[in-house]
């Protein structure tokens, strides 16, 4: 870890009483769902992290509880950085607040996660689904959507098959 | 012999009225400029000047749906995207004709499941299926000759 990053790292605990865990060379943060905003605008205000290089969510379902993890990983441009922050969420109506007015790009991850896993996001301007079609029900990246695959057509179930498929006629 | 060699000599050609409309529908038949997906690629490549397509007739590709005659369905097709090829292929006016390019767009290819439609069929009615990942240029100008006897073959009837 670089000096800079260990600097951020300590003042981040201590002013926000945060978990600390290191794997290789990723240092990551795990952050309260409240604490959230407050610790990406002093990361951006004070501490340079300008890029919010990527935001999605992991569904840990059912080794652990809880059950969604929202991982934010932010890079400082100018002391060429990265940091990953972890924001655990319960899976009984997973709520965070958004992050858009710190780093307005995380308007459309924030969206992809809501259309891949059902988590809302608090303050967002624009909350609907973006890579499902707009009436589609259920969250599919969760471990408990079901894999959505038809069965395979071979010559021996030809027949069967081809009497159940919705072809089109005109 | 007879009559129609006579005329032959005197530049004459007869022939039934279903022929000479189902020649000239196949000599002209451009598609519709649009690709989807990693097909879209071998498309292109396919109307370009190594594997031409022109000289099959399909000089040009129209951005239009209304000034084409051919939907070439290059790629897979998501949920999201099906009730827009529906839209697409309902604006061809007739006659019109749609190749499903590719294994994604006839089965499904790899993609077997919640968000790829399992073949193109299941949205517009097909002519011909071009298998292949992607299908080679060459393999897309065959499918595209089997549409040409398919629509030699077409009776009077059956027209639109």
């Amino acid at each position: 870890m670089s000096k800079f990053l260990l600097s951020v790292v300590q003042t981040m605990i201590e002013r926000f009483e945060l978990e600390e865990r290191t794997f290789r060379d990723e240092t990551t943060l795990m952050v309260s769902p409240e604490n959230i905003v407050e610790v990406c605008r002093t990361l951006h205000d004070e501490f340079d992290f300008n890029m919010l290089a990527s935001q999605t969510a992991v569904d840990y379902w059912p080794q652990e509880e809880p059950r969604f993890n929202v991982v934010y990983q932010m890079h400082s441009l100018p002391q060429n950085v990265y940091l990953c922050l972890r924001v655990p969420v319960p899976g009984k109506n997973p709520t965070v607040p958004s992050i858009v007015e710190v780093f307005p790009n995380a308007n459309w991850h924030e969206r992809e996660i809501w259309d891949m896993f059902g988590i809302r996001f608090d303050g967002h301007p624009d909350m609907r689904r973006i890579l499902m079609p707009y009436e589609w029900e259920g969250h599919p990246l969760r471990k408990d959507y079901p894999l959505g695959y038809e069965e395979v057509q071979f010559t021996f179930n030809f027949d069967e098959i081809d009497l159940r498929k919705p072809y089109v006629k005109e | 012999m007879g009559l129609e060699q006579k005329l032959g000599n005197m530049g004459v050609v007869t022939t039934t009225l279903e022929q000479a409309v189902n020649w000239s529908r196949t000599r002209a038949m451009w598609p519709l400029l649009s690709g989807l997906a990693c097909c879209a690629i071998e498309m292109m490549s396919a109307q370009a000047s190594h594997y031409d397509m022109s000289r099959f007739g399909m000089e040009l590709m129209r951005a239009s749906p209304r000034q084409s005659d051919l939907l070439i369905v290059a790629g897979r097709v998501s949920r999201k995207m099906a009730p827009v090829i529906r839209r697409l292929y309902d604006q061809l006016p007739d006659p019109r004709w749609a190749i499903a390019m590719g294994d994604c767009a006839s089965c499904g290819g790899v993609f077997n499941n919640y968000a790829i439609v399992q073949g193109v069929d299941e949205v517009i009615p097909v002519d011909v299926y071009v298998a292949g990942c992607p299908p080679r240029p060459e393999g897309l100008i065959h499918g595209i000759l089997t549409l040409y006897d398919k629509v030699q073959r077409e009776s009077i009837t059956t027209w639109k």
